[in-house]
């Protein structure tokens, strides 16, 4: 049907450039990012930047790229990454920040976070059955004691 | 009384593809990856703000569950485009749109406003569609 090159709506340039600033930020959380230098890029003054950034994504830049880095801290510490490691790899240079700011938007700290995934990840490993509802299992021929190879008809 | 849904399925042709779709392209949450064997992952996820509902992203192939002549006409009919998924809400219609263009997804229908309220329309890697729509479908779409 219709391809990007036809389509367009009201404001398509501006859209285009707040998108592009969100996927700069997913792309390098883990850097220095300098706010002031996206909103440079995007042609924007930053004030006019952070309004319309807000505007669709209900999130200054700033609280968006704290949310980012915490979400991708969230994954690191799933996959058995440590909470100093972790602190660093998304972008902090502090880990007493890094550590507050994770408590104050993940409700619980990065090291219980880390040890309920590590429990669980080793629960699944033991027992997988334990995570998949019964009717699944059935149906594929999944049992307690098989080798989880489906049974071919 | 039944109070939510919490499990359903994608019927989807290659496991790793949908992975890097739904999690990479669509943002959405890996919420169990679990082998099961050879080829095989109980693989699901689930939309960002929707923590409690897992959407399985179900291999359709030769297994007990789908029958050679089952699994095969499964799969002409998912590349054919004939499964419609369901809606997906988004804040913002035109910087959703634009984000997953950039991300490579393929849209069947651009955002448009109809009679119902503005939608678009997107495929998944293996063919089954979605309607993508704004919170607010009466309101003023556009943010900016």
């Amino acid at each position: 049907m219709s391809s990007k090159q036809e389509f367009t709506y009201p404001k398509i340039y501006l859209y285009r450039r707040i998108v592009q600033s969100k996927l700069f930020i997913d792309s390098n959380y883990a850097k220095h990012i300098d706010l002031d230098n996206i909103s440079d890029e995007a042609f924007f003054s930053k004030f006019h930047f952070i309004r319309l950034f807000k505007n669709v994504y209900g999130k200054t830049p700033h609280q968006y790229l704290k949310a980012v880095r915490i979400e991708n801290a969230k994954k690191l510490l799933k996959n058995g990454e440590s909470v100093s490691e972790v602190c660093f790899l998304v972008g902090f240079d502090s880990l007493s920040s890094f550590s507050g700011l994770f408590k104050r938007m993940v409700g619980q700290s990065a090291s219980t976070y880390a040890a309920i995934h590590k429990q669980n990840k080793a629960l699944a490993a033991k027992t997988p059955l334990a995570f998949i509802p019964g009717c699944y299992a059935y149906q594929h021929g999944w049992s307690e004691n098989s080798n989880f190879e489906e049974t071919d008809l | 009384m039944i109070t939510k849904m919490t499990v359903t399925n994608i019927h989807v042709i290659d496991q790793n593809s949908a992975y890097d779709f739904y999690v990479n392209k669509l943002g959405f949450n890996l919420v169990d990856d679990i082998p099961m064997g050879p080829d095989t992952r109980w693989l699901t996820v689930s939309p960002p703000d929707q923590p409690d509902l897992q959407l399985v992203l179900f291999p359709v192939k030769v297994s007990k569950m789908f029958p050679k002549e089952t699994a095969e006409t499964l799969i002409s009919l998912i590349k054919q485009g004939i499964f419609g998924c369901g809606v997906l809400t988004c804040n913002d219609i035109f910087a959703t749109y634009e984000e997953l263009v950039a991300k490579g997804v393929e849209f069947i229908k651009p955002p448009s406003k109809e009679f119902y309220g503005t939608e678009a329309l997107f495929k998944d890697d293996s063919g089954n569609y979605f309607s993508l729509q704004p919170l607010n479908n009466f309101g003023n779409e556009n943010n900016i």
